[in-house]
């Protein structure tokens, strides 16, 4: 039995691995793709911040011994957030870039 | 302490803009007066707002403002302390300038100029006030995504060749910014800056090698906006590239770096903090003095003025950081006088450079023969007195914060070092600024030139010199002034105090 933690931390592992390589590519599509995946793991990476617990609440009352921590879930909210606006904002800069400049390398020609 | 006469005063630099932002935004693309006017009057208030906020902070009172009132440390607060106060103040008096030097021709060149502007300001000021660190990265999202728009505000290739690098990088920096919180907050159980102070020291020694990663995280991402060895590359580029007053409002923006690694470096990883006391101590002053030794050599080398102004942004960073990486509050007083005078000429700068590019006509602001400007006379006079100012000679402000910095490293282990780099640094430098005006103003060729600058253009230009040059003559009290900021910047437990115990 694979623990919770151990497929968490891979996944985590693989989407940066994966999104450092598009990273990589100097093209600006490939690197937009390797952004979000960065951005989720990153994201996964800060919901586990709070520790990762199963079928506990998100609140601390009486009678309530173990809880799982809201504040990273209501982080990664906002990160997602705006990591959305920062997705289509690269997005449309990628394909104006193309536009104009004639290509996708992120130097904006070619090496 | 006086009661102020608002509650609400200390959001007053981050809604007023906000507020005039959508404004302006409702305004749509029509109305190009209402939307100046609105930009004038956001700024001009935000401006007052923050003089009203240096008055308040002046005689060392530390003030919180719990957003929504929750309780310290769960709620997200705001903090004004000297420094804090004279950051924002520098802010708005940039903006105000960089803002007039806009109105006059380039927010004709897209509609959303205000609008992004007066985003920047928020975020901007925001960034500065800040105590709480989720709250940091949100206001650095906030003035960056307003950056990246800016960046490539006007069109044309080299804008978005400029832009995407900053883009893409900056993305980057962000997941890590996201990240190095995230561990902070795994191991602190705490966003709050006072708050992770106080537990960063008490970490255990399981935990120790997490947090250090997680502030090391941090350190590289405030190393990257404030455009340190090795980080700065994407600067040069983006900034010689970029509208003039977006380049003069981006003077601002590394300062934003530095003042968070200040924060952070002093009252979190500073001193009696566990595992991570003195996190920069080792580091920070030899990576300032190589960032100085790159920003003076991209200043010999560059071929255009704006691009030669760019690296001299990084030099400033260097010697800057030169100062803060001392740890003392000697270092970090004459850095506070240095940054202020170094943030305003080279946003001066970057507006001049402006003016000879479209007086040039064709050959633009490459440092090769031209046509005769038909300013020349004005132009080259306030050229010579900006370059003057930057490059530090005696009296000027320049040349006063450099020996602020050099007296503070003279009885450290570092004093011939950070002497002979700094000393060289300055004297290239000069050459290459004296090099650039000869080229610039004497050797003239036929070549049409360009068209006669607006009279309206060298008011800020002016305004800046004018500030600059009281900078100077007022250096005296403002010295002593830096002196008491640097020296609560010190006193963290006041700062921790103050948070914690009041704000509710």
């Amino acid at each position: 039995m694979i623990s919770f933690e151990l497929l968490v931390s891979v996944t985590i592992a693989v989407l940066v691995a994966m999104g450092v390589y598009l990273v990589l590519r100097a093209r600006t599509f490939p690197v937009v793709l390797g952004l979000s995946l960065i951005s989720y793991a990153v994201n996964l990476f800060l919901f586990s911040m709070g520790r990762l617990e199963v079928g506990s609440p998100p609140i601390l009352q009486d009678g309530v011994e173990v809880y799982t921590d809201p504040l990273p879930q209501a982080l990664v909210l906002t990160a997602i957030v705006i990591g959305f606006g920062m997705t289509a904002f690269s997005i449309i800069l990628a394909v104006k870039a193309y536009v104009e400049l004639g290509s996708d390398h992120v130097d904006g020609e070619e090496p | 302490m006086t009661e102020p006469v608002f509650y609400h005063w200390m959001v007053a630099p981050v809604v007023i803009p906000l507020v005039a932002a959508m404004c302006c935004l409702l305004a749509g693309k029509s109305l190009l007066s209402v939307r100046r006017l609105l930009g004038l009057g956001g700024i001009t208030a935000s401006l007052a707002a923050a003089i009203y906020m240096f008055v308040m902070a002046w005689d060392g009172t530390i003030f919180t403002y719990g957003l929504g009132e929750w309780p310290m440390p769960y709620g997200i607060v705001f903090v004004l302390d000297r420094l804090s106060a004279t950051m924002v103040l520098l802010t708005n008096v940039l903006a105000l300038f960089a803002y007039l030097y806009g109105l006059s021709g380039d927010d004709e060149e897209g509609a959303f100029f205000h609008f992004l502007f007066l985003m920047q300001i928020t975020g901007i000021n925001g960034a500065f006030l800040t105590g709480d660190m989720f709250n940091l990265f949100v206001f650095f999202e906030i003035l960056l995504l307003t950056a990246y728009v800016l960046a490539v505000y006007g069109g044309g290739a080299d804008r978005l060749k400029g832009g995407m690098r900053y883009v893409f990088l900056n993305l980057i920096g962000s997941a890590l910014f996201l990240i190095g919180v995230g561990v902070l907050y795994g191991i602190t159980g705490t966003l709050n800056m006072a708050d992770m102070a106080v537990k960063a020291a008490q970490v255990g020694p399981g935990d120790a090698m997490m947090l250090k990663a997680g502030a090391f995280l941090m350190m590289v991402v405030f190393s990257m906006k404030a455009a340190i060895f090795p980080l700065y590359f994407w600067l040069p580029k983006a900034y010689a590239s970029v509208t003039a007053p977006v380049a003069a409002i981006y003077a601002i923006m590394t300062k934003v770096g530095v003042y968070a690694l200040i924060r952070t470096t002093i009252l979190i990883f500073g001193d009696d903090r566990g595992f991570v006391t003195g996190l920069l101590d080792d580091y920070l002053l030899p990576l300032a003095l190589l960032t100085l030794v790159m920003g003076t050599i991209g200043v010999a080398a560059a071929r255009s003025l704006r691009l030669m102004v760019a690296y001299m942004v990084i030099a400033s960073v260097g010697t800057i950081l030169v100062g803060v990486g001392l740890y003392t509050p000697d270092g970090l007083s004459g850095s506070l006088y240095y940054m202020v005078h170094s943030t305003l000429i080279s946003a001066g700068l970057f507006l001049l450079a402006d003016m000879i590019l479209n007086e040039r006509g064709g050959s633009k602001d490459r440092l090769e023969p031209g046509p005769v400007m038909p300013n020349i006379v004005l132009l080259g006079m306030t050229f010579m007195i900006a370059m003057i100012i930057a490059a530090g000679l005696p009296p000027m402000s320049g040349f006063l914060g450099k020996v602020f910095i050099l007296s503070a490293a003279a009885d450290t282990r570092w004093h011939e070092l950070a002497w002979i780099v700094m000393l060289t640094g300055s004297f290239f430098t000069l050459v290459a600024a004296a090099r650039a005006g000869s080229m610039l103003f004497w050797k003239t060729n036929t070549a049409p030139a360009g068209e006669r600058t607006r009279a309206q253009r060298y008011l800020p230009v002016a305004g800046i010199l004018l500030v600059l040059l009281l900078w100077v003559g007022f250096a005296g009290p403002i010295s002593e002034h830096m002196d008491r900021t640097a020296a609560q910047a010190f006193e963290t437990s006041n700062y921790i105090q103050a948070v914690m115990g009041g704000g509710q």
